[in-house]
């Protein structure tokens, strides 16, 4: 029973951590321009941005 | 790396270019990128501009956000990106900003219902599996901590449309899932503080996540297809120059213009106001009006119309009619008075609901009062009436339709078809007669030059010279060299003479693209490399698969008609060469006339066409396509907007569309058939929350492996 008592607030502590991450993945940007990003991959970068 | 930047780049979008002091941000459509190449090619070339900050390429909207200094003109830019071979137009700071926040909203409720269901499965499991005494408590309290705010949050949209509906004394399907929503969770709320068996949490929040993924799907379909269309009226005069008495000029907005000013407007401007040329000749491009792309001739006494472009000369306008009164205001009008009849149009989720939400209400309060009736307790009748609540509002019926038009609209977009929304789709697929504009819809829309004859070295100046200029002839011979993979020599001083052409020198040779001497009948220019002189004529050819098309669609049990505002001897002839019925000379108004009368007559007419004078016409028909070539009136008018040189994709369309909304049938059948089951186990007061949560995603998983089908729809 004491398991419990670490594990659910781990299950949850990741759970949360995943939302967050979402969160600020969304707020940033991260989902603009999906099309673009998995071509820009294929840019010879010269000079870095 | 570049996040920050675009952030800031973003906040400042909504500054007024004329307001900044240093920086401002400009915005292009550039349809014409189609990889890595293009993205590298677009973002260095207007890098190295002076004047240029950044450049930032996204790829999905098809857009490029410049980020420059006040004195460089968004026309320079986009001569900059023509120059590297794109086809670009201005775009409106950022016209779909409340649709995007909509979907992030939803996006984000999405999130926090799938991560409040995950977890409080976890814990039903444990429960469902055996747990009790304290344990379960404990469980269900942890459930409740969960639960509650994630209702709160990812049920929004849901209450709010609820609460809308029911102010104007309404019922939508947001009704009965808002109260079974809150009922369950606060049933289970009392279950957990007296220590009961059963909590719903999970029902209730389950409920929400897959009703959140039908409505996210909905969003993001209508997003992903808007972006990519321009912005409205965007190409017409915003101000011109004006004579006054002593001679002198000044500018004045489009909207100050009066009626008598004399307007001076140099080549390449567009008219600001409808006038009459008093001084002055040159052609005009009246391609946004007609969807004509030959050039216009003009002279003392013609008339010209605001939106269209000055060619050659400049020419001095007495204007006749400005602002409001121009044809082209007109048109806006007309079509937004022809727009009316399609915004009455039912969604066929919305007539199901109309049909649904009151039988579920029914049967809810049935089962409460029945089972008062028999003497079991409010308690349990309450417990009874919210599992016929949840089970009765099937997610699969909230699925069922989104799901199948965000497959079928994906699989469309890879052949070149993006269309606007689910009811576009809907409509598309019970159209039974299609009426065709000519040029620019059964043509290409664009002259196009005839290169047997020119040797490579002669191609590649011809592509150094013609890419130098915006008119018509000029943009229609780059465009074809530039398919061929020609690339442009390096021509030194080149100029552009009104009326004439254009002339400059290649390694020390003179070289011109002119008007052809001899005033010949059929459109031409000539190409002239030092000694050598060669004429190059166009022609605006039809889409090759023009017939094909025309007869795929009689297969499909339409008929076409051309409808064209084109001479009746040019009108004839291509509909004798395709064997359909065809009316020449017709106006916009006459175009909405006949579409009204098929609809009177029980038809339900679809709309191909691209000039502004479609507009109306494609506002007013039951479903529209319009080529990506089309003025940006007609494309924001149209429901659909094709890509490429075919014409294939309009005959796909219609089919898409037709087997979708068998999908979405099959959809439905399968969500009622599913609830006739579960509804008599439901009032028996079976339902336990397991075997709720077991038939919810079950129903959900069919629907969307059912509409996944469709991905294969369109090969």
């Amino acid at each position: 029973m004491t398991g419990l008592a670490f594990l659910i607030p781990i299950a949850l502590g990741m759970g949360a951590v995943g939302l967050a991450c979402f969160f600020w993945a969304m707020r940033h940007g991260q989902f603009d321009d999906l099309d673009g990003a998995a071509n820009r991959i294929l840019i010879d970068e010269e000079d870095d941005e | 790396m570049e996040v920050g930047k675009r952030v800031a780049m973003n906040a400042r979008a909504g500054i007024l270019p004329d307001q900044a002091i240093e920086l401002v941000d400009s915005r292009f459509t550039v349809p014409g990128m189609r990889c890595a190449g293009c993205i590298a090619k677009i973002e260095r070339g207007l890098a190295e501009m002076p004047g240029v900050e950044a450049a930032r390429v996204n790829f999905s909207a098809k857009r490029v956000a410049v980020r420059h200094e006040g004195f460089l003109a968004e026309d320079e830019l986009v001569g900059r990106l023509r120059q590297l071979g794109f086809e670009a137009q201005p775009a409106m700071a950022n016209p779909l900003a409340q649709d995007d926040a909509d979907s992030r909203m939803l996006l984000r409720a999405l999130a926090v219902a799938g991560f409040g269901m995950m977890n409080i499965m976890l814990l039903s499991i444990s429960v469902w599996s055996g747990a009790g005494g304290v344990t379960k408590d404990l469980f269900h309290w942890l459930s409740a901590l969960i639960a509650l705010p994630v209702v709160v949050y990812s049920g929004r949209p849901f209450f709010s449309s609820a609460l809308m509906a029911l102010r104007y004394r309404r019922t939508n399907m947001d009704v009965p899932i808002s109260i079974g929503v809150l009922l369950a969770t606060g049933l289970s709320l009392y279950e957990t503080m007296t220590g009961g068996e059963h909590a719903y949490f999970d029902g209730a929040v389950m409920l929400l996540f897959f009703l959140l993924c039908g409505r996210a799907l909905d969003a993001t379909m209508r997003n992903r297809t808007r972006a990519g269309i321009g912005a409205l009226l965007g190409r017409m005069g915003k101000s011109a120059q004006v004579v006054g008495e002593e001679g002198q000029t000044s500018r004045i907005a489009a909207e100050d213009l009066e009626t008598g000013m004399i307007m001076l407007v140099p080549a390449g401007e567009a008219f600001a106001a409808d006038g009459t040329v008093i001084s002055g000749d040159s052609t005009i491009d009246n391609s946004m009006l007609t969807g004509e792309s030959r050039p216009f001739p003009v002279t003392v006494g013609s008339e010209v119309h605001a939106g269209a472009i000055n060619l050659l000369g400049p020419v001095r306008v007495e204007i006749t009619a400005s602002a409001g009164d121009t044809a082209i205001a007109e048109i806006a009008r007309l079509m937004d008075e022809a727009g009316q009849s399609r915004s009455r149009y039912v969604r066929i989720a919305d007539r199901a609901a109309r049909l649904y939400a009151p039988a579920v209400h029914s049967l809810a309060a049935l089962a409460f009062i029945g089972w008062m009736l028999a003497g079991a307790g409010w308690h349990q009748s309450l417990v009874i009436a919210i599992a016929v609540l949840i089970i009765t509002c099937p997610c699969a019926m909230g699925l069922a339709v989104p799901a199948a038009q965000v497959t079928a609209s994906n699989a469309l977009i890879r052949r070149g078809l993006l269309v606007k929304d689910g009811s576009a789709l809907e409509r598309l697929a019970d159209v039974d007669i299609a009426l065709f504009d000519k040029t620019g819809t059964l043509t290409v829309g664009e002259p196009r030059p005839d290169l047997t004859g020119l040797d490579p070295h002669a191609k590649s100046i011809a592509l150094g010279l013609a890419q130098e200029s915006s008119h018509p002839l000029s943009k229609g011979l780059a465009t074809s060299l530039r398919l061929q993979g020609i690339r442009p020599s390096q021509i030194e001083r080149v100029e552009e003479r009104a009326g004439f052409g254009l002339t400059g020198r290649c390694e020390d040779i003179g070289v011109a693209l002119i008007r052809p001497a001899e005033g010949s009948q059929c459109l031409s220019s000539e190409l002239v490399i030092g000694s050598r002189r060669q004429t190059i004529s166009f022609a605006d050819p039809m889409r090759l698969d023009a017939r094909e098309t025309l007869a795929d669609l009689r297969l499909l049990g339409l008929e076409s008609i051309i409808l064209s505002g084109d001479r009746e001897t040019a009108v004839a002839a291509t509909a004798r060469e395709f064997g359909v019925e065809s009316h020449a000379a017709v106006t916009p108004a006459g175009k909405i006339d006949r579409i009204e009368r098929l609809k009177r007559a029980g038809h339900r007419p679809m709309m191909v066409g691209d000039g502004l004078n479609d507009g109306p016409a494609l506002a007013a028909a039951h479903a529209s396509i319009a080529p990506g070539t089309a003025s940006d009136v007609s494309q924001q008018a149209a429901d659909a907007v094709f890509i490429g040189e075919e014409l294939a994709p309009v005959a796909l369309a219609v089919r898409v569309a037709r087997s979708t909304m068998r999908i979405v049938r099959q959809n439905f059948t399968f969500a009622i058939g599913y609830n006739i089951l579960a509804v008599p186990l439901a009032l028996a007061g079976m339902v336990t929350p397991l075997i709720a949560a077991i038939a919810m995603s079950g129903s959900s998983l069919v629907v969307i492996a059912n509409s996944l089908r469709l991905s294969r729809a369109a090969k």
